[in-house]
């Protein structure tokens, strides 16, 4: 019953979202009010159908509903509840139905939520309910996760192990909550070109804004996960999946420097609603990248091209549609930008440059390959080295000019004096290269200057902090986003260059060095978990002759998915990580241990949540104002 | 301390370099095959280069390079023999060839183009400073 009452609820949603894209873009017209009601009608009637269809998946999970292919083939009984319900979003079919129930989620938001002008609204409604129409589409025809299988089978094949994580149950939900989110905003630049309204970047900016932090914490999620569950102590593997999200990560974060100058001085009002669409585009190429099986081969994809043909069209038709609109409508646009050389706007959009020339590297990067694949059959692996040659000095470079953007003055800056403001924070720079001069061996000239700019860049923020007691939310946001890069750029910089690793076998009792620490191999002990078994390895962590502490890395094997997994153990000082990988079985109790010690690896991720911190602190402050002020008064922000 | 850790590091060489593998005793020597390895990719998992990755076929790529080390073949040397075994597929940094250039220079011709599209915005954005009224400055 379930899995047809979820094909029926998708199918009256598929209705409502057509309802929804006909009444929305009619609404969008000043005389059609009675259509603007039916729109906001039909997006809450979306939304409630489209979360019935996700309900009834997650009770055919939770259930074990093996007449269900897509339960059947991912899921099975003994799995932990958790890993059931995250079962639903751990394959092709059900992330699809999650990535629809994220696209209504913002449709309700924008409706209930949304200002700007009823029109502009409208408008945005209409668009992405166009956008559920062509994805609910794809999911009934091609990845519908409500089919049946006759008979029955007794028990399910199981959910790849590497995703029975909890870090992996969060991910994608939080990652999607990203990728979709940026879908407000090209519906509402969408709707804005439609109704030639200028306030759409005011009215758009809290979506933009959550879809960011969403976005930044998935990232982080996402790499945080492959540190500790791949084993080998890395961070970022330049892998297409991981740069599909960067992509729409750079986008946004262009996005938002850009439409503060459109909403505070009308500048780059054409390139902002580019953005809008660029953004949201990257989202639909990484969709296309990661859905369509095109990464593992382009062979692959050809020989089951269903699901991949049918997300090109749709990319086509919404890229190609919002370009066109835009080719159309965005010549009638006043253009406002009036700054001097040393100017906020300047400085914004140098970030632009910047962030686009490095989305630039990540897409070529992960494009190439297939192409020329494509084109000759030349295979060639674009790998770390090549984002170390292109990205990495580009992103740099804009790590360097940050702290400029907050002390410019909107129009005309003040070169001298900004520097002047500026000048403690190259102090703290210096500061930090003797520490690393100081504390660290081997001396990296890359480390010097990764550690030169994270002081900079924090140095800033602080700087920031003390001076503008009583300013708004918004530049304490910036400050604390910033200094979120340099944390993360210091644990880049000192998990990549300064780590050391040691790779030895042992037999109980042997110890081995890494680093500072010196380990005990205890042995090994058979485990018995829900649904898997484990050899736990005992590692002492030694103090002179006494032990510390104890690290139980584990190799686990699934046998119902027949696959196995490495279980980590990191113990953290906050400053430095001890990572222990239990490796193969030698024989006569014998193991082999990977060990690294990677110096300030935490920063990595904390870096991160600062990040995602400062997006929240702008919203809030965001939703604060705009709690005071009527929705079109113009007034200044940031 | 420092000086204790070396110590214990020296005394746990012998278990370093016995089964694992073949390590070289020379740390400099060690650490130029760490870093080869480093630079070529498993061809069975991809994802990883060959000093990360545990598949058997990685285990045989790494014996290759250090026997070739041992042999006094220069990095470049090593690579080519594997290139031409392997195809370009097996280096992670794609190679500079004319069916790369994109690749390679597209990031920067970007990075050019949208800076002469910036300085061409921020000219025309100082002349209309001209035009506004005063109070807005």
């Amino acid at each position: 019953m379930t899995g047809e009452l979820g094909q029926l609820a998708l199918c009256f949603a598929l209705a409502l979202s057509l309802v929804m894209a006909a009444a929305g873009l009619t609404g969008a017209r000043a005389d059609a009010a009675t259509a603007r009601g039916i729109a906001h009608g039909a997006t809450m009637g979306m939304l409630v159908f489209i979360a019935l269809a996700f309900g009834a998946l997650t009770y055919a999970f939770v259930t074990s509903d093996f007449s269900i292919a897509d339960v059947a083939n991912n899921s099975h009984t003994l799995k932990p509840l958790i890993y059931k319900i995250s079962g639903v979003w751990g394959n092709h079919e059900g992330s699809m139905l999650l990535w629809v129930l994220v696209l209504s989620l913002y449709a309700g938001l924008v409706s209930t939520l949304g200002r700007g002008g009823p029109q502009l609204t409208s408008g945005a409604l209409g668009v992405q309910g166009l956008l559920a129409a062509a994805f609910i589409l794809f999911i009934l025809f091609t990845s519908n996760p409500f089919l049946r299988l006759d008979p029955a089978p007794f028990e399910g094949a199981g959910l790849n192990p590497l995703l029975q994580d909890p870090g992996l149950a969060i991910h994608p939900p939080m990652l999607y909550a990203g990728y979709v989110g940026l879908s407000a905003s090209f519906s509402y630049a969408a709707a804005a070109l439609i109704v030639g309204e200028e306030g759409w970047a005011r009215a758009a900016r809290p979506f933009m804004l959550i879809a960011w932090i969403a976005l930044t914490c998935g990232i982080a999620l996402g790499s945080w996960w492959a540190y500790y569950e791949l084993g080998w102590g890395g961070f970022w593997f330049w892998d297409p999946v991981e740069n599909a999200s960067l992509m729409p990560w750079l986008v946004a974060t262009a996005l938002l420097h850009s439409a503060l100058a459109t909403e505070r001085t009308g500048a780059f009002r054409t390139w902002t609603l580019l953005l809008a669409i660029a953004g949201f585009s990257m989202s639909l190429i990484g969709t296309f990248l990661v859905r369509s099986g095109v990464l593992s081969s382009v062979h692959a994809f050809a020989s089951d091209p269903t699901r991949g043909f049918f997300i090109m069209i749709l990319i086509f038709c919404a890229i190609g549609g919002a370009l066109g609109l835009f080719a159309w409508r965005a010549p009638t646009l006043k253009g406002g930008a009036a700054f001097e050389t040393v100017s906020r706007e300047t400085a914004l959009l140098l970030n632009n440059v910047f962030l686009v020339a490095a989305c630039a590297a990540v897409f070529v990067g992960t494009l190439y390959p297939l192409l020329l694949d494509a084109i000759n059959g030349e295979k060639i692996s674009v790998g770390p080295p090549y984002y170390a040659a292109t990205f990495a000095p580009i992103f740099f470079a804009l790590l360097l000019l940050v702290p400029f953007g907050p002390v410019l003055g909107w129009r005309r800056g003040d070169l001298k004096a900004s520097l002047r403001a500026l000048a403690p924070a190259l102090g703290i720079a210096a500061v930090a290269v003797v520490a690393v001069l100081a504390v660290a061996s081997p001396r990296f000239l890359t480390g010097v200057c990764a550690f030169a700019v994270a002081g900079w860049l924090i140095g800033a923020s602080i700087l920031g902090f003390l001076k503008r007691k009583g300013a708004r939310a918004s530049a304490f946001a910036a400050a604390l986003a910033h200094a979120g890069l340099g944390v993360t750029l210091m644990g880049v910089a000192g998990t990549t260059l300064w780590r050391s690793e040691a790779l030895t076998v042992l037999a109980p009792g042997q110890t081995m060095v890494v680093g500072p620490y010196t380990l005990r191999f205890d042995g090994v002990t058979q485990e018995q978990g829900p649904n898997y078994r484990a050899s736990r390895a005992h590692i002492a962590l030694m103090d002179g002759a006494k032990v510390q502490s104890m690290l139980t890395p584990e190799q686990r094997i699934y046998p119902a998915e027949g696959q196995d997994t490495a279980n980590t153990a990191i113990r953290t000082t906050g400053f430095e990580d001890l990572y222990l990988a239990l490796g193969d079985d030698r024989g006569n109790g014998r193991w082999t241990l990977r060990a690294y010690v990677s110096p300030l690896a935490p920063f990595i991720w904390l870096g991160g949540l600062v990040m995602a911190f400062g997006g929240m602190l702008s919203l809030w402050g965001r939703l604060r104002v705009g709690a005071r002020v009527p929705s079109a008064a113009v007034q200044p922000a940031e | 301390m420092k000086k204790f850790v070396f110590l214990l590091m020296l005394l746990a060489a012998p278990v370093l370099a016995a089964p694992v593998g073949d390590t070289f005793s020379d740390p400099a020597t060690e650490a130029r095959a760490r870093n080869l390895q480093r630079q070529l990719r498993c061809l069975v998992c991809q994802g990883e280069s060959i000093d990360e990755s545990g598949a058997s076929l990685a285990a045989e790529l790494r014996h290759v390079v250090r026997q070739q080390i041992a042999d006094g073949r220069s990095d470049q040397q090593i690579e080519d023999f594997l290139k031409t075994r392997y195809g370009n597929f097996i280096l992670m940094k794609p190679p500079l060839q004319a069916d790369t250039y994109f690749l390679w220079f597209a990031p920067f011709l970007v990075l050019i183009g949208a800076g002469a599209v910036a300085i061409f915005v921020i000219s025309k954005a100082r002349r209309a400073v001209a035009e506004l009224p005063p109070d807005l400055l």
